[in-house]
């Protein structure tokens, strides 16, 4: 096991080094620069030597392969340099806004698990039932409608039924607070990013674990525990729905790793200062280090669930760590 | 009824609507104080140094820390030409000539840190925008040209003295961007307001959330006694449309001091009616069309005013003016300022007739004399912005479809736009616009003078005729002079030449909550942005 480990590890460098060579060329490839962006993007006058500074500043006038060398050194000792935009440290930027994506994350991920494993075990056990259709229904609805469009609803839904029923109209703050500040403000502002999220997410989840467990059950040892005499609740929990949950689990975990960086829009649609949104921020910016350093902590997140996932994958199935 | 009684009761009516007349508008409630008025701002500035950026989202969070040396009237911001004293005790008349300015400044003004401003401070403000050291970025240095020397004599005065008389200097000192900074910082670091704030405007510095918010707290020792009425503000993030209108249709902000679209107006306005007060104006951005001089078949001065005649800006500004933030047709100085053409004077300049049919039988027969008489195909480089870039864009291209062109719209999103506008300038016909703060005509239309003296100019073109005329009125210290070359100029630019034109100004349109008191807008979005005079009735 552990020489198995010690391997996946490895193999963790090469990715993500090949993301950063991708990372800082692709970006460069894309026409415009920060400071014209900074300078002419707003349609005032300024002076061009102004923009030269700016250029002088961030390091932009200085060659291509002096930049790449610089970030790569940088990264080896863990210092991810500053933002081109504000020139903040990028790690006080990314802390910042880390806590309220990772929250978020988790609180998509619990609601997608507490819909998902019971929905689809039900809809599998009741195939072809009405209960089933009900279920693949909510689920299909749920991968056909994008969570931000649903994330608008919910807002706009909101502000037209409390303002119809309580006379005043009421839609989630727009600004964060740490949970540990006010719980309440907290959550009355997450949770429904979470629901958005979650919903789209536990309908992967749904139609994973039916169509899983669906295999699982014309397996010949669940025949044979039902030959046995087994009761069915004891067969479908502790027989099949365990191997079953095999590919749900890398689907729990890649959403969960997506969720980190990748809920763009929807942060945007609740206002959510999360990483999605520095994400989006820092590519329109042409802000090549922020870029950078969120690509390469979005690659580190996926590695690491991979990594995680390969890992629980070897202890529950003894086969694949002596492959 | 009698005739009589018809007779009387019109007359009771009409003496009734006259005495309501005379009364005017019921004079406004005293201010309240205290509450914290919390705003949308669209985005984030990227640093906190006035002297160096140029983007709104500076102005908005950040212009209520400072003081300036004079701004616009915050009392009658809708003028462009009336300019009040900040920091200084009265506004000076010029002597010499007109060459020489002399400001009194205010012995009670002290900065957040307790320290006294002086004269000192704003001659070191002025040093860092006019004649930055090596290295540090001043954005708007260009607009000094005419300063000779500036300097302190004593402690409370400041002396500009100036090459030669300008109209433009004034609106340059009023830039809201002028922020003073403190001249013991400065000394320190020249690069220290970038990443601080420290000033002696109405509200003091409380907390910046990166990415989230910046907030105040009201000055108790600010210069102008009694203000500001707010306790404190918020000034919160939202960089999505959509959010902000719902932000202050839920009552999560009170305002957005930017502007919406027609269609956000007409929402909120239905969703909470008379909760909701909205303020417009005309702005000072324009949109423009660019073609690309250098260009095939756009280096031909009568393709390039067919392109022009085609556009009916009478008409469209009724219908844009529907749908999205452009309303007012205008020439090259800002509509309504006194240096900007009349009706009658628009009338006579291509594209502007008010015959749209006589119009584009014109740009007909100068593309069939060009070569053209079934028009040709080109390209229309736009911004992937919707309000008004793409809307407008849409519009020209049926506008030009009517004289036989036809157009292909390639939309990019703002860093490409730009970079093809600027660097590789790869494009045929091409959106643009000048957005400005201080409404100062003479400044203003710098965008139209040669290519390689102004850095905004994307139409690929040298005149110097256009030079000549510029620079005599930036000289002319009056006023009739100045409007006297200014229709030469836009004659020149938009009409004889067509360089670069024009197709709407925008419009301004901001629907707050009604608690909101005390603020009026102004025809830019960067003035009378320092929050002193606001005040919530609630």
């Amino acid at each position: 096991m552990y020489k198995y480990i010690f391997k996946r590890i490895l193999l963790m460098i090469p990715t993500l080094f090949g993301a950063a060579v991708l990372v800082f060329f692709l970006m460069r490839l894309v026409p415009g620069d920060i400071c014209e962006l900074r300078m002419a993007g707003t349609g005032q006058y300024f002076d061009e030597r102004a923009l030269q500074v700016c250029r002088e500043q961030i390091g932009l006038t200085k060659p291509l392969f002096v930049q790449f060398f610089d970030w790569v050194w940088g990264i080896a000792r863990l210092d991810f340099g500053v933002s081109m935009w504000t020139g903040r440290p990028i790690t006080e930027e990314i802390g910042l806004r880390f806590e309220l994506s990772l929250q978020v994350a988790i609180m998509a991920t619990l609601t997608a698990t507490i819909l998902a494993i019971p929905l689809g075990t039900i809809s599998a056990v009741k195939q072809d039932t009405w209960i089933d259709y009900v279920v693949r229904s909510f689920s299909i609805a749920g991968i056909a409608m994008p969570s931000f469009w649903l994330g608008i609803l919910i807002i706009l839904g909101l502000l037209i039924t409390t303002q119809r029923y309580f006379g005043v109209p009421w839609m989630p703050p727009i600004q964060y607070t740490p949970i540990w500040v006010d719980p309440w403000a907290n959550l009355s502002q997450l949770i429904w990013p979470a629901l958005a999220t979650g919903y789209r997410y536990s309908a992967v989840a749904t139609r994973m674990t039916r169509s899983a467990l669906l295999e699982v059950l014309r397996e010949d040892y669940v025949r044979t525990a039902r030959a046995k005499g087994l009761l069915e609740k004891l067969i479908i929990n502790r027989h099949a729905l365990k191997n079953a949950l095999l590919p749900v689990t890398t689907v729990i975990g890649l959403e969960f790793a997506f969720l980190m960086g990748g809920l763009v829009v929807t942060e945007q649609v609740f206002n959510l200062n999360g990483l999605g949104k520095l994400f989006v921020l820092a590519v329109t910016h042409h802000d090549y280090t922020m870029t950078q350093s969120l690509v390469m902590l979005v690659a580190l997140v996926f590695v690491l669930t991979n990594f995680f996932i390969d890992v629980f994958y070897a202890w529950l199935d003894p086969r694949i760590r002596y492959r | 009824m009698s005739r009589f009684r018809i007779r009387t009761t019109i007359a009771v009516a009409l003496a009734f609507a006259f005495a309501l007349w005379a009364a005017g508008p019921a004079a406004e409630a005293a201010p309240k104080r205290g509450g914290i008025l919390k705003y949308v701002v669209p985005a984030e500035p990227p640093s906190y140094d006035g002297h160096r950026e140029t983007t709104f989202a500076l102005i908005h969070p950040i212009a209520p820390f400072y003081s300036v040396l004079i701004r616009v009237n915050p009392d009658n911001p809708a003028s462009p030409t009336d300019f009040v004293c900040d920091l200084c005790t009265e506004f000076p008349q010029p002597t010499d000539g007109g060459k020489k300015y002399t400001f009194k400044i205010r012995r009670d003004v002290k900065f957040h840190d307790g320290s006294p401003l002086t004269a000192h401070d704003i001659v070191a403000t002025f040093k860092k925008i006019i004649d930055p050291p090596k290295g540090v970025a001043s954005a708007r240095k260009a607009f000094y040209a005419m300063v000779a020397k500036y300097y302190a004599p004593d402690d409370y005065t400041v002396v500009f003295e100036l090459k030669h008389p300008s109209g433009a200097f004034i609106p340059a000192l009023g830039n809201p961007y002028n922020f003073v900074y403190s001249k013991k910082m400065l000394d320190k670091d020249m690069r220290w307001y970038e990443k601080n704030v420290m000033g002696s405007g109405p509200f003091k510095f409380k907390q910046a959330q990166p990415g989230a918010l910046i907030g105040g707290v009201r000055n108790d020792n600010y210069h102008h006694k009694g203000k500001p009425y707010l306790d404190g503000f918020q000034a919160i993030f939202a960089d999505k449309q959509s959010l902000r209108v719902q932000a202050i249709r839920g009552g999560r902000a009170y305002i957005e001091f930017r502007g919406f679209p027609p269609k956000s107006r007409d929402d909120l306005k239905k969703a909470l009616g008379d909760k909701i007060t909205v303020q417009e104006s005309d702005w000072n951005c324009a949109l423009f069309i660019t073609p690309n001089n250098k260009v095939k078949p756009f280096d031909d001065v009568r393709v390039r005013r067919a392109l022009t005649l085609a556009v009916d800006r009478w008409g469209g500004s009724n219908y844009l003016s529907q749908i999205a933030i452009v309303k007012t047709v205008g020439g090259v100085a800002f509509p309504g300022h006194p240096l900007a053409a009349t009706k009658q004077e628009l009338e006579q300049l291509a594209g502007y007739w008010p015959d749209i049919e006589k119009s584009r039988a014109e740009a007909k027969r100068l593309l069939a004399e060009a070569g053209f008489p079934n028009g040709f195909e080109f390209t229309l480089h736009n911004r992937g912005v919707d309000q008004p870039y793409k809307i407008v864009g849409t519009w020209l291209i049926d506008q030009w479809r009517k004289v036989g062109l036809k157009v292909e719209q390639w939309v990019q999103p703002t860093g490409p736009f730009y970079s093809v506008l600027r660097k590789s300038k790869n494009f045929q016909v091409s959106i643009d616009f000048n957005c400005q703060s201080v409404v100062n005509p003479l400044v203003d239309v710098s965008k139209f003078i040669s290519d390689d003296r102004a850095g905004n100019n994307y139409a690929s073109y040298q005149d110097r005729v256009l030079d000549e005329l510029f620079d005599n009125m930036n000289r002319s210290g009056d006023p009739a002079e100045q409007r006297r070359l200014m229709r030469q100029f836009e004659k020149r630019a938009l009409d004889e030449q067509a360089y670069t034109f024009i197709t709407l100004w925008w419009y301004r349109i901001i629907p707050h909550n009604s608690i909101v008191k005390g603020w009026k807008i102004s025809p830019s979005h960067y003035l009378n942005q320092q929050l002193e005079t606001v005040w919530l009735d609630q």
